[in-house]
């Protein structure tokens, strides 16, 4: 139970990890890739730390793998406003359909 | 799940043929900053493999020194040669253009010719490269024939290290070796990156240390890093005793510290610059060849620290050295003598 629980959250994370992946590659401008890209880091990265977590052999290590998520979340975060704003103060003009 | 049997393998060979293609595209790219970040991404997937291979000590050195640092240093260095490699750019575009333009409107028999000649090098070209890719190709594939048939499990000197790992003073078969049965290439390794850093402050002085505005977010973001990174620092080398971990990851850790630092817009203060600095930066080989000087007036060898106090005569290197390397890496992206 707990084993096919922790597969479907890998799963899922990969899934997001996926998508992120593609629109990275095919969004059309720098603020819409920053998206997808901080998506799949933040919520497939979480997910496949969920699924880790349930399958981690000792609390400690359920521990560890949330606070390499929370580093992740944080580090994510700031790279995406920084190319953001850098992009922004440099003239990247958003993507408008 | 018979088919979950594969899966490492699948994942061993996606890994080798990442790495293979970043190589490949990291030398083959035109652009210095995209080979730069293919790089980085090299060196990630490279101490990914070295996990793979049961090498964490390696894979634990190869992330934070050969992408981390070396990725810092190497941008560092891109951002100092820009506006050189940007007018080198911008000339042949320009000539290249020129000549198109002239020779669009009226493609005569002359230029023909010309193109004609100028074909006939670009075969031989061709044809070289293929005999040059081919003698590559059989050279690698027999050395890998070669290795594969070598691939037998040989002891190597593990047998050896083992039988003497309680006399080293640590459980950790490679911090033993590392600081005690081979301390002399540790000691080595640590007084070439002074000696780097010795080289860079002679060549230059660091042109801005004065101060900027710390750009708000990575301010937050340091404040949040900088600690966490030097308690990572610490567990590192009080964990290399009995596991993956020591002095050069350690201080890996505490150089990219320094460096998230620097980028933030921290500066070190005035005071700190001075004599302080550089007694950190000594103190690793310093340290280290104290001791390992001292042991010769107990009678022992050079380096040969005596069993009873091994223990503490590798912590108190370590400490020293994780200090120093941590000092030297950020000193050597900061660029200059200060």
């Amino acid at each position: 139970m707990l084993a096919s629980l922790s597969v479907v959250l890998l799963l899922a994370g990969a899934a997001f990890f996926l998508g992120g992946s593609v629109g990275m590659l095919r969004f059309p401008d720098v603020y819409t890739r920053l998206h997808a890209l901080t998506k799949a880091d933040n919520l497939g990265l979480g997910l496949v730390v969920l699924g880790l977590m349930l399958q981690a052999e000792s609390l400690a290590a359920v521990g560890k793998l949330f606070v390499i998520w929370l580093l992740l979340l944080a580090a994510s975060a700031t790279a995406s406003q920084l190319v953001a704003s850098w992009a922004q103060e440099n003239g990247f003009a958003p993507w408008r359909g | 799940m018979a088919w979950l049997t594969g899966l490492p393998l699948a994942v061993d060979l996606v890994l080798g043929a990442t790495l293979l293609w970043l190589a490949w595209r990291a030398l083959s790219s035109p652009d210095l900053f995209q080979a730069v970040a293919l790089f980085i991404a090299f060196g990630v997937i490279l101490g990914l493999v070295w996990a793979r291979l049961d090498a964490i000590d390696i894979a634990l050195a190869e992330i934070p020194l050969g992408a981390g640092v070396t990725g810092a240093l190497l941008l560092a260095a891109l951002s100092q040669l820009q506006p050189a490699e940007v007018d080198a750019r911008a000339a042949p575009s320009a000539t290249e253009a020129n000549e198109h333009q002239a020779g669009q409107p009226g493609q005569t028999a002359e230029t023909a010719d010309a193109d004609e000649a100028q074909h006939k090098p670009a075969v031989f070209r061709a044809l070289l490269a293929a005999v040059m890719g081919l003698l590559l190709f059989a050279a690698l594939f027999s050395l890998g024939l070669v290795t594969w048939q070598l691939w037998e499990p040989s002891s190597g000197l593990t047998q050896q290290v083992n039988t003497h790992l309680p006399e080293s003073g640590v459980e950790h078969p490679v911090t033993a070796v590392l600081l005690n049965f081979r301390g002399y290439d540790t000691l080595l390794e640590i007084a070439v990156l002074l000696l780097a850093l010795i080289g860079v402050w002679s060549l230059a002085t660091a042109s801005n240390l004065g101060d900027t505005t710390p750009e708000p977010v990575l301010a937050a973001l340091s404040r949040l890093l900088a600690p966490l990174m030097i308690l990572v620092a610490a567990y590192l080398v009080w964990v290399g005793a009995h596991a993956p971990g020591g002095a050069f990851q350690a201080g890996s850790v505490l150089g990219a510290a320094g460096v998230l630092l620097r980028l933030s817009g921290w500066r070190l203060p005035a005071g700190a610059a001075g004599w302080p600095l550089r007694l950190v930066l000594a103190l690793g080989v310093a340290v280290f060849a104290f001791i390992g000087l001292a042991v010769i007036g107990l009678g022992e060898p050079l380096l040969g620290y005596p069993t009873a106090w091994a223990k503490h005569a590798i912590l108190v290197i370590e400490l020293a050295a994780t200090l120093s390397i941590g000092a030297i890496l950020a000193s050597l992206f900061i660029g200059g003598r200060p």
